[in-house]
């Protein structure tokens, strides 16, 4: 045993400096709390262990909403990409996202630049092996070294470290990502306090040089021609973007699956764990799509200043001789030398409904949890938890009201909710048809949904909210002109209309109604009634979708009024499921279990039905006349 | 008030073939007023609390006349719920009531949950704290009941029927989804407009032939199974026809024209029947006759209701005698049939072997005595004595106004998608379609569109 000193005293305690982590000390440090953070190695700062790329759907969106909120991630990402596109542009706005590809390199080094800059951080290099628990509170924690941190409030973002364990083919060792050390005291101290474990697993296909790739056989892969950027911030775009490439696996390499199928981890048993559906290996997509006659395989480079590329869709945990065959096999890797083989990782998660839904563990007061230990996946997801948990963290420090995202407000939101009410029996990854107000949780829109919470917890800058309500007033200012001004049906305007195959107007329209023309864009607006001055590109994006498509955003609205009415049905938080009568009892096992915040949320935990519901109602409503009588 | 407005039919106790739809909350007199034509124009609103008035409900958009109808107007708080309320009478059977319910959901009020009147007049304090756990169990049991019946026809074809058209839109869903999330991935053919309105017509053509056999009252699969038991001869299978409208049972003036059970679904004044046509019961020595016999008495014990049909012209035999042993207990209405025969039956003892059961003369062949006979059936039924199978009926009128709303959906759906408006907006009522479906069947889980997405697909990295 060595021997334990006291080391310092902090408001706030991250352990961990992933892409939970970070945003989780840069959030606690930015609202003004002494932070400190400790990770296992120094030089992995927001590391990503597996694919080279930042945002896609539901996942883009959560990014614009970190930014929104005043985190970090998109700000980084906008410094240190290759390449970046806008998904699904030929779909509704509510759809649209943002993905580039990291240089992961650069991409840490700005993180932890970032981190270093930061006036309240203190950033050590140091495995937590257990907390200081006193009277059910978290109070600090110690060091493997001995050194014992104090802190109101703790954070851990321990991502797939806990009891790690690398499997490739038969072998197996204990381990965390990328072979960085496991945490294993931390795992076994948390089993010990009680929480409930879960093991999950994950996997990562193996990385090749670029110089021994054959490009031409594969189809490029460009980026955007228009400059993107994740960031509200952000004015400074790179142009100088790298291709990623596209090629596929063929009836040579699922026989080489097939023949070797025996030989991997997921399917000779040793992998206990529970795996994704959304990631599977190579070896789960052939077995369980045999009649697929090849799958995609997109060939993404790392960085600028490494030739090691990432051989998306053939993650694997096969043994490394057939993933040396099954590179092979395929078109443009004939003779593509891998630089690191495929692997599978398990590890331990706690189960999510342990924790409230501002991240702070139901079992011990002042701890909160963050990113992939709360059985999530992705970089994006561990961000936007992160964020929520720092702030909340902070808020906890300083003696502050608790923030919380309602699943209307963002997709970080509807996370973390889902996480803390329904549990997760996979690796949880954010899609967009787990939103169901999603044409309201837009790309676009994030800061008009987030910038004021994020203002008045101080993370938005003055002059970020001064230059955000500037625009608000111009989206405003132009759309109450549209709906007044008419257009008149003379020759421009119907000759624009021919052009594009609209038909002519009768009378004079408003233009707002012109607009909702399904053919009719803001640009073809502006040309019939440009307004005063001209608008930045991002107010005319608003005006259109706004009015474009105000009948399916009113409905959205109606529904987001039924939630919040449910939301407001606050759940006494003393309340004793044993002492009402008639609720099932599955659902009172659940609802002692999840213990719900409102009603709202009680009504979608599963197992919990309308009836239950109406019971709670009426035992809560109860408690609240029984006070007034009591007067 | 922070409630919505809702509505449901409600039947009241004893008081015949009446159905009552009834409305609570804030806008109950405005809703009611845009279907509602009073004499001399007048408006509920702005009558006196605690009234009744003469009228009829009417398709606002159309001006057609939908039911005639006595609608009470009762001001909050003075009322079970506190809230303002308006009942409306009807007396046209669940078809027309369906459509005066339609016609309020239509116009903004919202479909009662089980037990919601009950919850209100609670949670506004009409009902005082002593009977709080009452009203608890009696929201658990108004909803169990509404679930055992969901459930019940789970093996239905109607949920059989829904579950398919689910799934139907379940694919549309999940395709759009795919295409969503996964923009990269070349397998998957891109939804597009049209055919999204495709496949959604298909849907709402479905949900409209289900609505028009639902208006039929051929929906109502499991009504109230209603057992016509009599002696050979004495009209059972005349009886069956009338009610039907129709020769569905071989009539001859051969006792034991009937050898086996025959099953027939028909609609009297609103309430569902199974009508079931026996072999008439007596101790026989045909074998044929003795398994139909046989049958019999087996469908007798699984009947809700059952007709007991006499013969006019005869005297009680002791097989009738043990025809009212066999029902003891059950609910049933004596017929005495044949009355233009001259009388051979001694009334009164039918009387008191009949006790406080209906008895209905008729003579099927003259076509005389059938309505007092249907007006005696809906009044048991709505008098709430065949409460077993009541809860078959409010469900029904349940899911008859969730398919309502679901094909109303869907044609916005439609309309967007003709419209050009994008695909994954179109999904928005598409998706709310899907789950109005699953309303009916008790199945809104969300996971099992990520859970159809990932077995569809091969999706991922
Ligand atoms: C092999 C592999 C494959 C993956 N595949 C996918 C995928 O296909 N799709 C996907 O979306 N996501 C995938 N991921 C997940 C993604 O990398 C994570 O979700 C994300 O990095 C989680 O962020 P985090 O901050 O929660 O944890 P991490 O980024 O893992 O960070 C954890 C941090 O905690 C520190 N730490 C741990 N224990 C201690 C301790 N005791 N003391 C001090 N510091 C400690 C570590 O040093 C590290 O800094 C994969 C991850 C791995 C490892
Ligand atoms: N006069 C008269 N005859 C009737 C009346 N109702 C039925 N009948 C006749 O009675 C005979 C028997 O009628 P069914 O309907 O076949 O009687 P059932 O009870 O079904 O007979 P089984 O099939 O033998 O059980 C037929 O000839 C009918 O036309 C009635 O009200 N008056
Ligand atoms: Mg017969």
């Amino acid at each position: 045993m060595v021997k334990k000193f006291e080391a310092g005293t902090f408001d706030v305690i991250v352990v961990g400096a992933g892409h939970a982590g970070v945003e989780a000390g840069l959030a606690a440090a930015r609202m003004g709390a002494k932070t400190l953070m400790l990770t296992i190695n120094l030089d992995m700062v927001a590391f990503m262990p597996c694919n080279p790329s930042v945002g896609g759907p539901a996942k883009g969106i959560v990014v614009r909403e970190i930014d929104a909120l005043g985190g970090q991630m998109g700000r980084t990402i906008d410094k240190t990409h290759i390449q970046m596109r806008m998904l699904n542009t030929g779909k509704g706005p509510a759809v649209r996202a943002l993905r580039a590809q990291a240089d992961k390199v650069l991409y840490q080094q700005d993180m932890k630049e970032t981190i270093e800059n930061e006036p309240n951080i203190t950033l050590l290099q140091a495995m937590v092996e257990e907390l200081i628990i006193e009277d059910g509170e978290c109070t600090g924690v110690v060091s493997k070294t001995g050194a014992v941190y104090r802190a109101k409030t703790t954070i851990i973002t321990a991502g797939t470290f806990l009891r790690g364990e690398v499997i490739i083919g038969d072998l197996k060792y204990s381990s965390g990502p990328n072979n960085q050390q496991p945490s294993i005291g931390l795992a076994d101290h948390l089993r010990g306090l009680g929480f409930d474990i879960v093991r999950f697993k994950t996997g990562t296909p193996p990385r090749v040089n670029s110089q021994t790739i054959d490009y031409s056989k594969t189809e490029i892969q460009p980026g955007d021609d228009v400059p993107r950027a994740f960031s509200y911030e952000t004015t400074e775009f790179i142009t100088d973007q790298l291709p990623c490439w596209l090629t596929y696996t063929n009836e040579v390499t699922h026989t080489i699956i097939d023949e070797n199928l025996h030989r991997s981890a997921m399917y000779s048993g040793m992998i206990k764990g529970t795996g994704p559906r959304y990631c599977p290996s190579i070896e789960d997509k052939v077995v369980r799509f045999n009649d697929k006659p090849r799958h995609q395989i997109f060939l993404e480079p790392e960085g600028r200043n490494t030739k090691e590329v990432y051989v998306q869709g053939l993650s694997t945990s096969l043994p490394e001789d057939v993933q040396q065959k099954l590179l092979a096999s395929i078109p443009g890797l004939e003779k593509a030398q891998m630089m690191r083989a495929g692997y599978a990782i398990e590890y331990d998660a706690i189960v999510p409904t342990q924790l409230w839904p501002t991240l702070e563990t139901k079992k011990i007061k002042n701890l909160y949890t963050a990113g992939q230990i709360n059985g999530t996946s992705g970089y994006e997801e561990a961000a936007g938890q992160g964020l929520m948990a720092g702030i909340n963290a902070a808020r906890r420090a300083f003696n502050q009201e608790e923030v919380i995202l309602s699943r209307s407000d963002a997709y970080i939101g509807v996370l973390i909710d889902d996480l803390v009410t329904k549990g997760t029996n996979e690796p949880y990854r954010l899609l967009t048809s787990r939103a169901e107000y999603r044409l309201l949780l837009r790309h676009d829109n994030a800061d008009l949904r987030l910038k004021d919470i994020g203002f008045n917890i101080g993370l938005v800058s003055n002059e970020s909210y001064d230059r955000f309500n500037g625009k608000k007033e111009l989206i405003d200012a132009e759309i109450n002109r549209l709906k007044a001004v008419m257009i008149k049906p003379d020759q421009k305007t119907q000759d624009l209309l021919a052009d594009i195959g609209s038909s002519q107007l009768k009378d004079g329209i408003r233009g707002s109604d012109l607009l909702r023309r399904p053919e009719i864009t803001y640009n073809h607006i502006k040309e019939l009634s440009p307004a005063d001055a001209d608008l930045p590109f991002e107010v005319e994006e608003q005006v259109e979708i706004q009015i474009k498509y105000e009948g399916y955003i009113e409905k959205s609205l109606q529904q987001v009024d039924k939630l919040k009415k449910m939301e407001n049905k606050k759940i006494p938080e003393g309340i004793d499921y044993d002492a009402i009568t008639g609720i099932a009892s599955e659902a009172r096992q659940k609802l002692r279990d999840v213990r719900p915040l409102s009603i709202a949320q009680a009504s979608r935990i599963s197992g919990v039905n309308p009836a239950d519901i109406s019971i709670l109602l009426v035992y809560i409503e109860q408690g609240k006349i029984a006070k007034v009588s009591g007067q | 008030m922070e409630f919505d407005t809702i509505a449901a039919i409600s039947t009241p106790m004893g008081e015949g073939a009446i159905a009552i739809v009834r409305l609570s909350g804030d806008e109950a007199f405005a809703i009611a007023d845009r279907v509602f034509r009073g004499m001399g124009g007048k408006q509920l609103e702005s009558v006196p609390s605690h009234t009744i008035h003469y009228g009829h409900i009417v398709e606002p958009s159309t001006s057609a006349v939908v039911e005639e109808v006595m609608v009470s107007v009762m001001k909050g708080p003075k009322t079970f719920t506190r809230e303002d309320v308006i009942e409306i009478n009807c007396h046209g059977g669940l078809v027309t009531v369906n459509q005066v319910l339609q016609l309020l959901l239509k116009q903004g009020a919202r479909l009662a949950e089980p037990g919601e009147f009950t919850k209100r007049a609670f949670l506004n304090g009409r009902i005082d704290l002593s009977q709080a756990e009452a009203v608890m169990d009696l929201i658990r049991a108004k909803t169990d009941r509404a679930m055992s019946v969901a459930m019940g026809q789970m093996e239905g074809r109607l949920s059989k029927l829904v579950q398919s058209l689910r799934q139907e839109i379940l694919e549309i869903l999940a395709q759009v989804e795919v295409n969503i999330d996964y923009p990269e991935y070349d397998d998957v053919e891109e939804m597009t407009l049209s055919m999204m309105t495709e496949k959604s017509a298909y849907v709402r053509s479905e949900l409209q032939k289900l609505l028009r056999t639902s208006e039929q009252g051929k929906i109502l699969r499991d009504g109230l199974s209603t057992v016509i038991i009599g002696r050979p001869n004495v009209g059972k299978s005349s009886l069956l026809n009338s009610l039907v409208h129709e020769n569905k049972a071989i009539v001859t003036d051969v006792p034991g024209t009937t050898r086996d059970v025959i099953e027939e679904y028909v609609n009297v004044r609103g309430v569902p029947l199974k009508l079931v046509d026996t072999a008439g019961i007596r101790e026989t020595e045909d074998i044929v006759e003795r398994i139909g016999v046989e049958r019999s008495r087996k469908v007798l014990k699984e009947a809700d209701l059952i007709l007991l049909v006499l013969n006019h012209a005869e005297e009680l035999s002791e097989e009738d005698r043990r025809l009212f042993e066999a029902v003891k207990g059950m609910d049933f209405i004596v017929i005495v049939n044949k009355t233009d025969l001259p009388q051979s039956l001694n009334i009164d003892e039918v009387k008191e072997l009949a006790a406080h059961h209906p008895l209905v003369a008729t003579s099927l062949l003259k076509e005389q005595g059938v309505d007092e006979l249907e007006e005696a059936i809906a009044s048991l039924f709505f008098a709430g004595s065949l409460d077993a199978k009541d809860s078959t009926y409010v469900s029904n009128s349940r899911h008859i106004a969730l398919l309502h709303q679901a094909l109303q959906t869907i044609e916005e759906a439609i309309g967007g998608a003709e419209m050009g408006t994008p695909v994954d907006m179109v999904q928005i009522d598409l998706r709310r379609t899907w789950e109005i479906l699953g309303e009916i069947i008790g199945d809104t889980v969300q996971e099992s569109l990520i859970d159809q997405l990932f077995s569809q697909f091969c999706l991922g990295k």
